[in-house]
């Protein structure tokens, strides 16, 4: 049992690794890096020098978010270092990182000659940028105790530590193959066809198709682990999160690695959240509780005092 | 559970106190904690809700005898999720700024243990007509617990009920803050409890 945990969390490191690179790309030949460098500047690096008479020209240059393209922020000025490879774009109001940026430079002049008209994207580092959701998914925004989702089993299930993390771990391998495959159906068939009215009835579907398909491979593939967290299985889609996490991600828009980290988030903080509340209940069973405190009431009054204190996460960035 | 012996007006009685979704039953809490800042929310939530579980009892109350036992779960599932779509593009369509206070929420319906509760032990075994007035009971009963839920938050934390100024201060500004759901269904589920105790002490005493 314990070298197949192991063999999972080589898995989910080979992952995070693939993730890292995932982020490096080139999107037009002369331009070699694009990123923020302080709250009001983007610096592009060119992979050439480029004409210093283009660079300084604020007509060439356009920036907007990504998300509305319409809207362009104000350059207030442009600085181009003496080598002609590093350029400053300064603008006049601060930018929001979080979101990505879009600058536009129109026919790059490079020695005389024209480079054609290049798109960037400005993001912050990709690699922290994932971390960014799985900690936001799993702490900052936890979905049990800032967003009260999948609340009837977190009840259900925080009665005891074991049957906590059985539920956590089940309820994370699950969400993982059921996002995955949400995502895919989403940008390749849904999306594509405008099928976007039946996400409920996908998404909900897929989930049902995930939790029959593993618990069929683990019975099959190791009995051992099916005895341990077959149970709970049944449960995982009784579970709002498991819905709700397709539906987020298909209404940010997110890629691949970034629907992996919010469902692994969404795990994890389903995880935390249950071992956290069972530690607190089986201390419970021995408190003096007023008889109609007992049982439940108490335990909502205990995930209230949780939820208090995960409000002192809320607004935290990390990069 | 067999056929149901229970006339309609008992089904809407029970699915209202003694079998009450949010606080008898404890099925469907997300709702009652996350979106009952506001008597409104509660209430148009409560609405959808009862919405989706009417038209489901029926339909699969409806459809009973052709599903094969093996695969009923899917069945309601997808029943469900049908319905759900339906409440979702209408309320988007026709009050889109609650529609938008509500989020997520709507279209969570979806996974809500309290419908496909209902389907499994009461609609698959019953004909149309009990199944219709046990979807309205259980929709009565959790538009019942979201407006109680909503009140007491609105005219607790804002001193106001359904937007009304009625107190003209605000007694605990706490219970607005998204945390203290939990605090709210807690107190009300022990009052629920308290209730129950005395009721049938009460009972006991007077068949002594």
């Amino acid at each position: 049992m314990i070298q197949k945990f192991r063999s999972y969390g080589l898995a989910v490191s080979m992952i995070l690794v693939l993730a890292l690179f995932a982020g490096c790309k080139n999107e037009h030949h002369t331009i070699r890096q694009a990123e923020f460098s302080d709250s009001h500047a983007i610096t592009i690096t060119f992979a050439s020098p480029v004409d210093a008479d283009w660079a300084k020209n604020p007509a060439n240059f356009a920036v907007c978010e990504k998300q509305d393209p319409d809207i362009l922020a104000d350059i207030a000025s442009l600085i181009l270092t003496p080598d002609g490879k590093k350029l400053t774009l300064k603008l006049a109001e601060p930018l929001n990182q979080n979101n990505h940026h879009t600058v536009t430079l129109k026919e790059i002049l490079s020695d005389g000659k024209s480079g054609g008209t290049a798109d960037v994207t400005v993001k912050k580092s990709y690699a922290g940028y994932l971390i960014q959701i799985l900690i936001g998914a799993m702490i900052i925004q936890n979905f049990v105790f800032s967003k009260y989702l999948g609340l009837c089993v977190f009840f259900g299930t925080s009665r005891k530590k074991s049957t906590a993390v059985g539920m956590g771990i089940t309820f994370t391998i699950v969400i993982c193959f059921a996002s995955l495959m949400s995502w895919f159906f989403y940008q390749f068939v849904l999306k594509p066809f405008h099928l976007d009215y039946l996400q409920i009835v996908v998404f909900i579907g897929l989930v049902s198709l995930t939790v029959q398909g593993v618990d069929t491979i683990l019975r099959k593939v190791n009995p051992k682990l099916f005895k341990a967290f077959g149970v709970y299985l049944v449960l995982v889609i009784a579970n709002c999160i498991v819905i709700a996490v397709p539906l987020m991600l298909a209404n940010n828009e997110y890629n691949v690695w970034e629907s992996l980290m919010l469902a692994l988030g969404a795990g994890l903080g389903f995880l935390i959240a249950l071992f956290l509340m069972s530690s607190v209940r089986e201390r419970l069973e021995f408190a003096d509780i007023p008889k109609s405190y007992q049982g439940l009431p108490i335990a909502f009054i205990v995930a209230g005092l949780f939820a208090l204190s995960f409000m002192g996460f809320s607004g935290m960035t990390l990069f | 559970m067999p056929k149901t012996t229970k006339s309609n007006t008992q089904l809407v009685v029970s699915g209202l106190l003694n079998e009450n979704p949010i606080f008898r039953l404890a099925l469907s809490m997300c709702p009652a904690v996350g979106l009952t800042t506001t008597v409104m929310n509660g209430l148009l939530l409560g609405v959808a809700v009862l919405f989706v579980q009417v038209f489901s009892s029926c339909t699969i109350s409806l459809i009973r005898n052709h599903i094969h036992p093996r695969i009923r779960i899917p069945t309601y599932t997808l029943t469900i999720a049908t319905w759900v779509t339906v409440i979702d593009l209408l309320l988007a369509a026709f009050v889109p700024v609650a529609y938008k206070a509500m989020g997520i929420f709507v279209r969570l319906i979806v996974a809500f243990a309290i419908i496909t509760m209902r389907l499994e032990v009461f609609a698959c075994k019953n004909d149309l007509v009990p199944s219709f007035w046990d979807g309205v009971g259980m929709g009565l009963g959790f538009l019942f617990g979201m407006t109680l839920l909503g009140g007491v938050r609105e005219i607790l934390g804002m001193g106001s009920f359904l937007g009304y100024d009625l107190l003209g201060f605000r007694p605990l500004l706490f219970f607005v803050l998204p945390a203290a759901g939990f605090f709210t269904v807690g107190f009300m589920m022990a009052i629920f409890n308290y209730v129950e105790t005395v009721y049938n002490r009460r009972k006991k005493e007077r068949m002594a």
